[in-house]
This record gives structure tokens, C-alpha cells and sequence, in this order.
């Protein structure tokens, strides 16, 4: 507590500023999906999953205007500081990707399954945005085959098991010749999935 | 649910088809009475919007029912995807040369700084904008209603901040539109803008309004902000300074991400 800041005098006076969020709406659809956004790596990648899953609401109707992004570290556990997200050239890994829910409100990416980047189990941090959500929702995808890092990891240790499941990948084996994961998002109600608040 | 004529998502909370205006503006009222009457028995102001925020119909059925699990970042949360001048063409501010021809409209620059929760720059970041045209329609194929498109405008910019966190964009003013929540209503003008901070806990998507508006206090998504003082910080401000002679008239907007975590000393933040 000793060091200096590197704030600004203002800090009371700006913290208390923050900027609100609000609604994706529903027509971001022209706007923020981008050509290789649910790539992360390129389907024929020797080490490429399949994450994958179906957002619903309530009443366990499909939402087909959710936008998700996914950010992860890659499978050594680093963090990529690499640029290229938006404009990938199809060998870089920056650990960033997006993609809008269709018509059945099932979303796909290709990507690499992460290391663990700190002392818990490894997972991939998923954001979800749609219409009707007025801020954005965060979760994490964990995987099953990594139960014995679970125990400990610092979130999932602290939840009743019926919803620790909820951030728990399913297991799907080899499908179209990479492993697939299905990691589906219930908004709200029965197996409702655990989100998360890391509000500063 | 498959006998249900309502579809969920545009539901009415009494069921029995879509509310009107009077009836959406009662309840927007009842909850911003009840943000102040916490407020007044001493709880924080809501810096956020509610995510059940009834009068906004959509969010009925797409609100988590359980406490979100409040819980520490560990680096994935604390950092973020990196941007740069490889993925965004500096071209891409100026929404009004995508195309052959000039969009219709009040041309208009949004100029602004984005900020951490302590006040410091977030550099080199992206920022992705989205917005209807004059007339108040979208280029997304969902938008049907019967206000005409604008050949020379798609509505869609990106750019990376500067060193100090600036950013400015060149666009037209977007018109205000009609949508379904409930009978005639209409949406404020407003731009959506999408921001990363160097964590990813910082990440936004919100939108920024126009001085005065009058169909601020009928919009429940500008409302689902309860309190005053809070959703007023996503109107831009006209900016005199700003407005180019001949060209464009100036907004001004900056933006405060929360965050990041990693940097906060709660000693200090006792004070606040």
C-alpha cells in the first residue's frame, strides 16, 4: 500500500463515472460478426475442438440474436498478446473469437482446447450478449476429463454440484475428425447456468 | 410453450398482449421509485442496468434467475485480446466514404477518450460502432419496418484508441426508430459502440444518445438504468469545438470502463 499511484487526484470522482451498459439489440448482425470470427484455428488444425452448444431462455426457446465471444489462453496456458483477431491469417493463435447463435440458437467455434493459465483447472472464458440481455453475461467452459483439477479450482469448488455441471463441457468424442465439446447456455430456469461477476 | 400465441420473448408480463405506452411508462416509474427509495435508505446508486428489467419486455425471459457468482479474475479475465492497425484500416472511422455516393443526413463527428475505472487512458484498444441511417433504419435484415434504406450508408465503423485513449468517428446522425416491446414504441436516436480494455472484465457493449430526446423517458432500455445520474452518461454532448465549418457538428463522448480489478488498492477505495 506504500507505492504511488498511478492514478490521477480524480479517482473517487471518475470510478463513480463508469459508463453503463446496455442491450446488443438485435441488429448487430451486419456489424460485429466477421469472416473467420468462430476460427480460431482452422478446421484441419491437428489439434482443433469442436465447442459448441445452444443458447436458450426461459421458457427453453432457442435464442437466435445471442452474440458470443470466447477468449482463452492456448494450449500451453499463455495469453496471447498476438494481433490478428479480426483479420486472421489463419496460423496465428490470438485466443479471441466470435460468433452469432442461428436460426436454432446454436453457436460453433474451432479452436484449441486451453492449458490452465493459473493454478485451477483449465477453461474458456465465454461472453454472451443478445437483445433482452441489458449487460453482458460471463461464464466459463470447463471440461470433463479434467476432474481432478475441478476439486480445487477456486470457482468450481464453491458451487453446489447440480450447477457446477452447468460449466462443465459434455464430452462428445470424435466428431467429423476432431473432438467436440458441447457447452450449452440456459439463461435462466431448470439447469439454469452459472454466471459470473468479476466487477472491479 | 408451442400453445402460447405471445412468442416468450415479447411476452407481457399480464399476458394479454402488448402494453401501451402508459402502462410501460407506470412501471418504468414504480422501479425508478424503488432505485431512489434504496438509494434514500442508503444502498449505492445502480451504476448498471437491471438485467430483470420488466418494462423491457425482451429481458423477461433472458435474465439469469440466480445471484451472478461474484468471484476473482485470474489472468484469462485479466487480460485481453490485443488489437492493433493490422486489424482495423484507418479508413474505417468514416462511415460516410464506404460508398460511391454521400449518405443522406446531418453529418456528424463523435469524438471522445476512453478511460479506465481510475481514470487512466485504455491505448490501442478497439471500438466497434453500429447505428441505424437518418431515417432510422438498419442495414440488418431483420430491420423490416418501412423507412428507407440509404445506398451510400451501411452504418458500421471500427478504430483503434490512441495513446491517449482517443477516438473519433465521422457519421450521420441516426433517426430514432419504431420497435415491437409495446404499443408505438419508439427508440431514442443512439449509436451502439462496442469497447475492449486491456482486461477482459472490462468488456462493453453499450449505446450513446443525443441531447434531449424526447422519447427518453418512454424507452425502457435507456431506463433499464434506474437511476438518473448513471444513464445520463450515455449522452453524448454537443461540442461546439468540435464541429468542423462547412462539414460536420461535433459530439463529444468519453467512456469509463470499470476496472481493472488487478489495480485496485482497497485501502483507498474505502474512501470513495
Amino acid at each position: 500500500m506504500t507505492e504511488p499511484r498511478i492514478a490521477p487526484p480524480t479517482t473517487a470522482q471518475t470510478r463513480a463515472q463508469q459508463t453503463p451498459s446496455q442491450t446488443i439489440g438485435p441488429f448487430y448482425g451486419y456489424a460485429l460478426p466477421y469472416t473467420g470470427g468462430p476460427e480460431l484455428v482452422p478446421g484441419n488444425h491437428p489439434r482443433a475442438i469442436r465447442f459448441h452448444g445452444t443458447v436458450t431462455d426461459g421458457a427453453g426457446e432457442p435464442i437466435l440474436d445471442a452474440l458470443l465471444e470466447i477468449w482463452q489462453a492456448d494450449q500451453g496456458g499463455a495469453l496471447s498478446r498476438e494481433l490478428g483477431s479480426l483479420d486472421r491469417d489463419g496460423f496465428t493463435f490470438t485466443g479471441f473469437g466470435r460468433c452469432a447463435t442461428t436460426i436454432a440458437g446454436h453457436y460453433t467455434f474451432t479452436t484449441i482446447k486451453p492449458g490452465a493459465a493459473g493454478s485451477g483447472a483449465p477453461y474458456i472464458l465465454v461472453t454472451v450478449f443478445a437483445r433482452g440481455v441489458t449487460h453482458h453475461l460471463f461464464t466459463r467452459a470447463y471440461f470433463a476429463e479434467d476432474s481432478a483439477l475441478h476439486a480445487d479450482d477456486a470457482v468450481l469448488s464453491r458451487l453446489p454440484a447440480d450447477r457446477r455441471n452447468t460449466l462443465v463441457c459434455v464430452s462428445e468424442g470424435i466428431v467429423g475428425g476432431a473432438q467436440s465439446y458441447r457447452f450449452d447456455i440456459r439463461m435462466q430456469g431448470e439447469n439454469e447456468t452459472v454466471f459470473l461477476d468479476f466487477d472491479a | 410453450m408451442s400453445q402460447n400465441p405471445v412468442p416468450p420473448s415479447r411476452g407481457n408480463r399480464a399476458g394479454s398482449g402488448p402494453a401501451s405506452q402508459n402502462e410501460i411508462t407506470a412501471e418504468i416509474e414504480e422501479i425508478e421509485a424503488d432505485a431512489a427509495a434504496r438509494v434514500a435508505a442508503g444502498a449505492s446508486p445502480e451504476l448498471q442496468p437491471r438485467r430483470d428489467y420488466a418494462p423491457y419486455r425482451s429481458s423477461v425471459l433472458r435474465h439469469p434467475t440466480h445471484e451472478l457468482v461474484r468471484v476473482d479474475p485470474e489472468e484469462v479475465e485479466r487480460v485481453s485480446p490485443a488489437f492493433g492497425h493490422t486489424d482495423v484500416n484507418v479508413l474505417e472511422s468514416d462511415l460516410t466514404i464506404q460508398h460511391v455516393g454521400e449518405p443522406i443526413g446531418e453529418r456528424m463527428t463523435v469524438s471522445g477518450r476512453v478511460l479506465d475505472g481510475e481514470g487512466r487512458p485504455v491505448r490501442h484498444q478497439l471500438i466497434e460502432l453500429w447505428q441505424a441511417n437518418a431515417g432510422g433504419r438498419y442495414v440488418h435484415k431483420r430491420d423490416q419496418h418501412p423507412a428507407p434504406l440509404d445506398p451510400n450508408f451501411t452504418g458500421v465503423g471500427r478504430v483503434i484508441t490512441g495513446d491517449n485513449g482517443e477516438y473519433s468517428f465521422t457519421t450521420i446522425k441516426p433517426g430514432p426508430y419504431p420497435w415491437k416491446n409495446h404499443v408505438n414504441a419508439w427508440r431514442p436516436a443512439h449509436i451502439h459502440f462496442s469497447l475492449f480494455g486491456t482486461a477482459f472484465t472490462q468488456r462493453l457493449i453499450t449505446q450513446m444518445y443525443f441531447p434531449s430526446d424526447p422519447l427518453f423517458a418512454l424507452d425502457p432500455i435507456y431506463q433499464s438504468i434506474a437511476d438518473a445520474d448513471a444513464r445520463a452518461r450515455l449522452i453524448g454532448h454537443y461540442d461546439h469545438s468540435l464541429s468542423v465549418p462547412e462539414f460536420s457538428l461535433g459530439y463529444r463522448w468519453d467512456i469509463v470502463l470499470t476496472g481493472p480489478k488487478a489495480t485496485w488498492m482497497e485501502s483507498e477505495d474505502a474512501d470513495d
